[in-house]
């Protein structure tokens, strides 16, 4: 499992996603991701063994590296790219999900050939309901994760700047020992690239939440201002969960028992349709 | 996350452009990209470790170093190559957005012919001539905001075989040496002959969809 493989895994997701966040998701594989592998990774490749200090004391120089250096910058850009593509996976999870539960629909109404199966797998799902609330967590969780990393940085390494020299006085050093950190130019150039591209997820992020208020608002004062139309719509749509809990219904009215323990069993449609009926 | 899966999805993009735009991105990918991978990389693969100064004073290697080398010429090309390939993303994700539009169209009840949404050719008129357009002049701006950098940071496209550097804690003027300075000066111009061409391809390119755009208008009108 390497980045390429966590590539193929949100590549997936991207079909689920509003066009803001295909947009982040490009950003975050070519600007930061490609940027870390290509280029960055090689600038702190020697950072240990090109961090010299002004002593022959064994044991000064990595009692002063490991002060200075706690964790390296290569490592808390993988970790934060890491946790902040994984919130995305959540999203797959309930489009997967839902996937699912459309399949056992059509198996119980006996549309379950091929051609209805390859379709649910293949179209679109409309972001309403509860994968709504799935994708507005993600994008709450991506916004706190890089926040937070952000944040660590700064702490870690005050004013995103990469210093020349470092004064190092932990023993076994015998006194104030000058240390010289290797590229520090080039390496506080890749540090700002990586915080401006970080900024730029942020307000990403920002509009793309913005954007999905903005668009549950909306359509939900069109469908309490025209009703009827809004109905009609949505039975038009044919994965509606209106129109799904009609079919349940129907089904439960003409099957025998056992199909009725079946649905019962499996509940979530049955939540789903009443948690929508309030939207 | 490297350049396979760059050439993976710009891939992608080479169905939608002009001819000019195909051979651009060959160009690109193999005079470029692979020649980055596999020859520059070992070339300055030691030039931390080989560049050496004319004193035991601990420290002043790495200041010399950095003091000469702000930011490595394979990071700089590195950088450019991302930014003078990603405009293209721009004219997939419209041409995208464009089939988005269709079928959409199509589940609204218009008369689409299904194969042909699939295998549909697109063709550059429109908004979407514009956003080509501007990707264009995009990567033509990227190419000429690098080539100024290399000259400015490196005063010239040449590898110096000597810079002498006096910097803290060098004590005096110290005698440093770059390592294999012949061989980054010839794979520097190199790169930039072929950013040179790119840049002719590109401004080839911008041309022939201004003129393609302006022959069009006088059949429109007739």
């Amino acid at each position: 499992m390497n980045w390429a493989g966590l590539y193929t895994v949100l590549s997936g997701v991207n079909r689920h996603s509003t066009a803001i966040g295909r947009i982040w998701l490009s950003v975050i594989f070519i600007f930061r991701i490609m940027v870390l592998v290509v280029a960055a990774e090689s600038v702190w490749g020697d950072e240990k063994s090109a961090f010299t200090c002004n002593t022959q004391q064994p044991g000064c120089n990595s009692v002063c590296y490991d002060h200075f250096f706690p964790i390296s910058h290569i490592r808390l850009w993988a970790l934060q790219l890491i946790l902040v593509t994984t919130p995305a996976l959540l999203v797959a999870m309930h489009v997967a999900y839902q996937q699912h539960q459309e399949k056992k629909l059509l198996v119980l109404t006996g549309h379950a050939d091929a051609k209805h199966m390859e379709e649910v797998k293949k179209h679109k799902m409309r972001i309403s309901g509860s994968l709504w609330w799935t994708y507005v967590c993600s994008v709450v969780f991506r916004l706190l994760f890089e926040a937070v990393f952000m944040y660590i940085f700064y702490m870690l390494y005050p004013g995103y700047q990469m210093m020349r020299l470092v004064k190092c006085e932990a023993y076994p050093c015998p006194n104030t020992v000058d240390c010289f950190i290797s590229r520090p130019t080039e390496k506080t150039i890749f540090t700002v690239f990586m915080l401006v591209t970080s900024s730029i997820c942020i307000v990403l992020n920002m509009a793309e939440l913005v954007y999905l208020v903005v668009r549950a608002c909306a359509r939900r004062s069109h469908h309490s201002s025209n009703p009827s139309s809004g109905k009609s719509s949505f039975y038009g749509h044919k994965h509606s969960s209106e129109y799904k809990q009609n079919e349940i219904n129907q089904l439960l009215t003409e099957q025998d028992g056992s199909l009725k323990d079946m649905l019962r069993r499996n509940s979530g449609l049955q939540e789903k349709g009443d948690r929508c009926s309030a939207c | 996350m490297d350049w396979g899966t760059l050439q993976g999805v710009l891939g992608g993009v080479n169905k939608y452009s002009t001819s000019i735009g195909k051979i651009w991105l060959t160009v690109l990918f193999i005079f470029r990209i692979m020649i980055l991978v596999v020859a520059a990389e070992r070339v300055w693969g030691d030039e931390q470790n080989d560049f050496v100064c004319n004193t035991l004073q601990p420290g002043c290697r790495n200041v010399c170093y950095d003091h000469f080398f702000p930011i490595s010429h394979i990071r700089l090309w590195a950088l450019q190559l991302i930014f003078v390939s990603t405009p293209a993303l721009l004219v997939a994700m419209h041409v995208a957005y464009k089939r988005h539009e269709r079928k959409r169209r199509f589940r609204n009840g218009e008369k689409i012919d299904l194969e042909e949404l699939k295998n549909e050719k697109i063709h550059i008129r429109g908004p979407l001539w514009w956003t080509y357009a501007s990707s264009i002049f995009f990567r033509i701006v990227f190419e000429a905001v690098f080539m100024y950098v290399f000259y400015y940071m490196y005063d010239g496209y040449q590898m110096p075989r000597l810079v002498k550097c006096s910097d803290w804690p060098c004590p005096n003027v110290v005698d440093c040496f770059v390592s294999r300075p012949t061989e980054k000066t010839t794979f520097t111009i190199f790169m930039l002959a072929v950013s040179g061409i790119c840049m002719v391809l590109n401004l080839a390119e911008l041309c022939y969809l201004v003129i393609k755009a302006c022959m069009k208008d006088p059949r429109k009108t007739t």
